[in-house]
């Protein structure tokens, strides 16, 4: 099998590497890449523990082919901080205890910074419904929805 | 495992027919990647259709809307005017996975996967869609009902491609609605599916166009739940009588996520939920 | 034991607060590291091959074509293990379990593995193995594993009065009392038959393991786990090493809930490194969890109950079937424990039936055994206050265990959670909130005995005053902050001067499974003690420095103070300046404790449900949700409210649709997150919580453990909810919109 030379920008950095060509993204972000946050819970897209952005939309990585994403932009739970500071929704998850065992929060937060991002002040049921490709066995998500909130509360409060 | 992404339908038809082994066409990926990884398909090539401009598109024109095969879910429902005119299909569409999956599904991948839970299709069935296959040397314009022609199967030819879904211009005083049932709120596959569109006259159903998912080896549109709503104004009695005929034309299984009678009898209740809706989306009063 | 018996008075400072989890910036960032995330230079890929069938002879395994496959380093069956297992029935029907020998006992059972180079290599190599088999009867229904002339799974399983071969492995009894007598008494008796179906943990992180054996048989696991040291005796064992010569480390878990305090691939990781000579990373599919980790038991279940008209329960009985899958099992015999505990009732008993099947090996799950007769029980509870038309939390109320209670599994009760628990929950505002149509409200209490075990913890004063405290439970979810906050209590020091951490196992003494509750109860005591030693070492070097008795030394906020005559112009001195002059006081200062943790203290909850049930589809919405818990001393709130708040949710997708489904052929047909249906974040409320803190006297804090006893009332929460909204009795877990919209028609015809 002849592989494929992908070549790539992650979390803002451009990064190349060779692949089989039926390989998916998320091997090749752990593997390749060494982006370990991003996490395998089914390998189906059932349950959203390996988020990532893909120019911008939010997928599994688990059902993208490395090969799709030549030339593409991809952003990973490990380029949330920026200039060594925490994003709000990553202090916030840490101030609500809104983790226990902590294998779904990097796919979540992928996943609520996109909301935020389109929506910065959602309502608890817009979260749980943005939410619903990420589960979480831990929480009941009672914490999660909380941190959230807080959140989009804080970042609306520094872009106004 | 090859992996090719071609400019045109023309490349990618080309592609499709020249390859002798298993071949698949890649559009969202979101049960082609889970069946590959599963191990349930091996293709020899993958043709990936999104770098495509024409299936990228949603173009609107004085016959209707054209959705491109590649544009994923999530961009219908950022479409506004689609979303007027359409907010049943649209609300079909949305339904599918979560906003990780919209990311990435496509209508036209929903109907080619042909699972008979498929949400759009029915949805797609209710709204008149047709489908533009196009191979080598040909182009053709199908119903969509006459796509799946049973559990993951199609009436495409080998070296067929859809190459998008067109939706006819709508009316006025029309509206289209879909439900669905799931155990669970999100992530889960319909266990009975219900379109309906229908175009008013003086607020009593002019048209109507039922189809159901789920119930049968293929999503079907069922005439009969529509005449029994054509010329009423949606009272208790033709409600009723379109549930009994959309229950009456379903052809179940009992498996794992539902029975024989509880599609049957659901089918009618959502039936009447949905002919319900779109009934006040079109601007009817109940 | 030597604490302090006043502790109910203690005022602490800083247990009690919300700080913020050590471990939290490494998660929020991708930076912890769970099971799947470690490398190790030259690693290969290891992958199992499993029964498609629920119950086959193995005929033959050719893996000659896969052995000659480039890239293929290691390849193990059944013939490659040896049974060490000696006289130990458990531990050969692990070994067996990990890989089947001669018979495949249940759909996904390992029958071979293979180490390659990488993972196209070894799904090649695994299509390359050959596999004869010869289909043999099954059964996977526990009733009908029961009948006369169901499939035999095991030979060696007999009936206990005939001797003849049996599925059913054990059966146990408990109660006290005449039940007939106390049957006599009664003015009503209700009697009803309960199934609930088979669940999974549904932890998100697959097991996960990175398996290291040198050529001199040492060797390294890195792993993801409850208990690593468990799993190094159980994988030592099995492999005929040392347990001093092979190193496991708990990496971080991705949840467990009891799953991952069994040994699954772990055996045959090793094993494959061992023949391959290279480290080998082996994860499970989600496929492979579902088909061949976990389950805990599916149940039927018939509960009788008298009660006079006052509402007094004169009589209990219940009959306890649960599958145990493939092997022998006790989870019947938990089951039939705990099903009255709640109350105190002078006529009960129980029994229990743990009954083979062809399934994979039951787990424990979180409170294992519980939920089932909670759901059974506390709708049979619902049914008698029906008819007495009595509030059924007054029912409840009435009927509660005490101090002094005999529980039905034999103890007496000290000062319990169940009463209070009750009163609270029929003063909660939620008790008064108003229904509107086709919404239902549901009430139910559980059970939870809590364990102890051995423990060992180390207590290090870092050169700076900093301080290191190593621990041997792993942390499921939060402990580390709960343990640093008891440490820092103790010494009286700020939180953020002290990191906890967990050790690897050649860095402590053994410590049991964080399971039974007992990760925060148990390691929180050895902390206490450890951090009592280093205090007294503490004092000893600030004696030395003041050259007085060590009598006169006290230790008070974070520092040593002479006290006595002559002594009080001494300037105390802070663990920070004994901690720099310790290389001329005595050395490292250090404190330790190992301790076998007794009496972690039983625990309770009631809960109340409110659900809305759509009554022309059967779907049911929780629309409410309460927790009121007997917690013992809450150590970190945000954590406790986090399993309170979690195990409800675990028991509301079991109430509601999570199930094992399995085809005519015995095969599983869901195993994946989309079939089996555990509830997404949209399918929930909030979940209240109230914390009640009845301390455990046996605890020098007062601490209870909190983890399980939240999944146990929400079936029968949500049964009796269900019932009060839409007038059906569910007696069949999960109660799916299918089984309620049945349930609803069967009732009007």
């Amino acid at each position: 099998m002849s592989g494929v030379h992908v070549s790539t920008t992650i979390n803002g950095d451009p990064v190349e590497f060779a692949c089989p060509q039926d390989e998916t993204l998320i091997n090749s972000l752990r593997d390749r890449v060494g982006l370990t946050g991003v996490k395998e819970g089914c390998g189906t897209g059932d349950c959203g523990a390996c988020s990532v952005t893909l120019d911008g939309r939010l997928v599994c990585s688990c059902l993208v082919l490395s090969a799709e994403v030549n030339g593409k932009e991809i952003a990973t739970v490990e380029g949330m901080v920026e200039d060594g500071k925490l994003h709000p929704l990553q202090q916030q998850f840490i101030e609500h205890a809104a983790l226990q065992c902590g294998i779904c929060t990097p796919g979540i937060l992928v996943a609520a910074k996109v909301l935020l991002e389109r929506n910065p002040n959602p309502s608890e049921e817009e979260i749980r419904y943005a939410l619903a490709g990420n589960l979480c066995r831990c929480t009941g998500y009672d914490k999660i929805v909380r941190a959230v909130q807080a959140a989009g509360k804080e970042m609306r409060k520094k872009s106004r | 495992m090859r992996y090719e992404a071609p400019g045109t339908t023309k490349e990618a038809a080309a592609l499709l027919e020249k390859e002798k082994g298993s071949v698949h066409v890649l559009a969202g990926g979101t049960d082609l990647i889970v069946r590959m990884r599963l191990g349930l398909v091996e293709p020899d090539l993958i043709v990936d259709i999104k770098h495509i401009p024409t299936m990228q598109a949603i173009t609107a024109s004085a016959s209707g809307t054209r959705i491109g095969a590649a544009v994923c879910n999530a961009r219908l429902g950022e479409n506004k005017a689609l979303k007027k005119a359409w907010p049943g299909v649209v609300e079909a569409a949305n339904l599918i996975g979560s906003d990780q999956v919209q990311s990435r599904s496509t209508i036209a991948g929903n109907l080619c996967n042909a699972s008979p839970a498929a949400d759009s299709v029915p949805a797609l069935i209710a709204a008149g869609a047709k489908a533009i296959v196009v191979s080598k040397n040909k182009r053709r314009t199908v119903a969509v009902e006459k796509i799946v022609s049973g559990p993951g199967q199609t009436s495409l030819a080998r070296g067929e491609v859809v190459e998008a879904i067109t939706l006819p211009k709508r009316p006025a005083r029309s509206g289209d609605a879909y439900l669905r049932l799931t155990p669970r709120t999100e992530m889960d596959i319909a266990v009975v599916g219900a379109g309906v569109s229908l175009t008013l006259e003086r607020g009593v159903v002019k048209t109507a166009r039922v189809a159901l998912g789920a119930v049968a080896p293929t999503a079907i549109l069922v005439p009969a739940a529509a005449r029994a709503i054509i010329g009423t104004k949606l009272d208790d009695a033709a409600l009723d009588k379109l549930a009994a005929a959309c229950s009456a034309k379903c052809d179940p299984i009992t498996d794992k996520r539902g029975t024989i009678e509880y599609r049957t009898k659901v089918a009618g209740v959502l039936g009447k939920r949905a002919a319900k809706i779109a009934f006040q989306r079109a601007g009817g009063v109940l | 034991m030597g604490h302090d018996s006043t502790y109910t008075n203690q005022k602490f400072k800083v247990v009690g607060t919300r700080v913020n989890r050590p471990d939290g910036v490494d998660k929020v960032t991708g930076r912890a590291k769970y099971g799947a995330d470690a490398y190790a230079p030259g690693q290969l890929v290891g992958l199992f091959l499993r029964s498609p069938h629920a119950h086959a002879k193995i005929k033959k395994i050719d893996v000659s074509k896969a052995e000659k496959l480039d890239g293929v380093k290691a390849i193990i069956t059944s013939a490659d293990l040896p049974d060490l297992t000696g006289d130990d029935r458990d531990l050969t029907d692990i070994l067996e379990n990990c890989m089947a020998r001669g018979r495949a006992l249940y759909d996904g059972h390992a029958v071979a593995a293979v180490a390659a180079i990488d993972m196209q290599t070894a799904k090649k190599a695994l299509k390359l193995i050959k596999i004869s088999y010869q289909k043999l009867p099954h059964v996977t229904d526990v009733d009908q594993a029961m009948e006369p002339g169901a499939p035999i799974i095991h030979d060696f399983v007999r009936d206990r009065k005939t001797g003849k071969p049996s599925n059913v492995c054990k059966i146990s009894q408990f109660g006290h009392g005449d039940v007939e007598a106390g049957f006599a008494e009664a003015d009503v008796i209700i009697e009803k038959t309960f199934k609930t179906e088979q669940t999974h943990q549904g932890y998100i992180e697959p097991h996960a393991c990175l398996a290291n054996i040198s050529s001199d048989n040492t060797g390294e696991l890195w792993v993801t786990t409850q208990g690593h040291f468990g799993f190094r005796s159980t994988c030592a064992e099995l492999l005929g090493m040392d347990v001093a010569k092979l190193k496991v480390t708990s990496s971080e878990i991705g949840g467990g809930f009891g799953g991952k305090t069994h040994v699954w691939i772990e055996p045959i990781a090793l094993a494959l490194s061992r023949k391959a000579n290279r480290p080998v990373k082996v994860v499970m599919s989600r496929d492979e969890v579902f088909r061949a980790s976990g389950p805990t038991s599916a149940t039927s279940i018939d509960v009788k109950i008298g009660a006079k008209k006052d509402g007094t329960i004169t009589g209990a009985t219940a009959d306890l079937r649960y599958t145990n899958g493939a092997f022998p099992g006790f989870w019947a015999m938990l089951g039939s424990m705990i099903s009255f505990a709640c109350y105190d009732i002078k006529h009960v008993k129980s029994i229990g039936y743990d009954v083979i099947v062809n399934r994979p090996k039951v787990a424990a799950y979180r409170a294992p055994s519980a939920p089932m007769p909670a759901f059974a029980i506390e709708s049979v509870m619902d049914l008698i206050a029906a008819e007495l038309k009595m509030k059924p939390i007054e029912l409840r109320i009435k009927n509660a265990a005490k101090e002094g209670t005999r529980a039905s599994y034999g103890p007496t009760y000290g000062p319990i959670g169940i009463g209070p628990t009750l009163d609270a929950a029929k003063n909660h505002p939620h008790m008064r909130a108003r229904l509107k149509k086709n919404q239902g409200r549901g009430v139910a209490c559980g059970f939870w005995f809590n364990f102890g075990g051995q423990t060992c913890v180390d207590l290090n004063i870092g050169i700076d005053g900093s301080v290191n405290l190593i621990v041997g439970t792993v942390d499921v979810g939060g402990s580390r902050a709960s343990l640093a906050l008891i440490a820092a209590e103790e010494l009286g020091i700020p939180y953020e001067q002290v990191r906890a951490n967990v050790g690897d196992t050649a860095s402590l003494g053994h410590n049991d499974m964080t399971d039974g509750s007992r990760g925060t109860f148990s390691s929180g005591m050895a902390t206490i003690f450890a951090a009592r030693n280093a205090i007294t070492v503490l004092r000893e070097r600030a004696a030395k420095t003041w050259d007085i008795p060590l009598e006169s030394v006290i230790w008070k906020e974070g520092a040593a103070r002479a006290t006595g005559k002559g002594n009080s112009n001494r300037p105390p001195l802070s663990l920070k300046e004994l901690a720099a002059s310790a290389p001329n006081t005595g050395g490292p200062i250090a404190g330790h404790n190992e301790v076998v943790a007794d009496n972690a203290g039983v625990s309770f909850a009631s809960h109340i449900c409110d659900v809305e049930v759509d009554p022309e589809t059967g779907v049911t919405k929780v629309i409410r949700y309460t927790v009121i818990q007997d917690a013992g001393k809450a150590v970190h709130p945000d954590y406790v409210e986090g399993q309170l708040q979690g195990g409800a949710a675990q028991g509301i997708g079991w109430a509601l649709n999570e199930e094992y489904v399995y085809g005519d052929d015995g095969c599983l047909q869901n195993p994946g997150f989309l079939d089996y249906r555990i509830p997404v974040c949209s399918d929930l409320p909030f979940i209240d919580t109230q914390i009640l803190e009845i301390p455990n006297p046996d605890h020098p804090y007062g601490i209870r453990g909190v983890g399980e006893t939240s999944i146990v009332p929400p079936l029968a929460a949500i049964g009796n909810a269900v019932s009060n909204a839409v007038g059906v009795r569910m007696n069949h877990t999960p109660m799916s919109p299918i089984r309620i919209l049945k349930a609803i028609e069967d009732s009007k015809a």
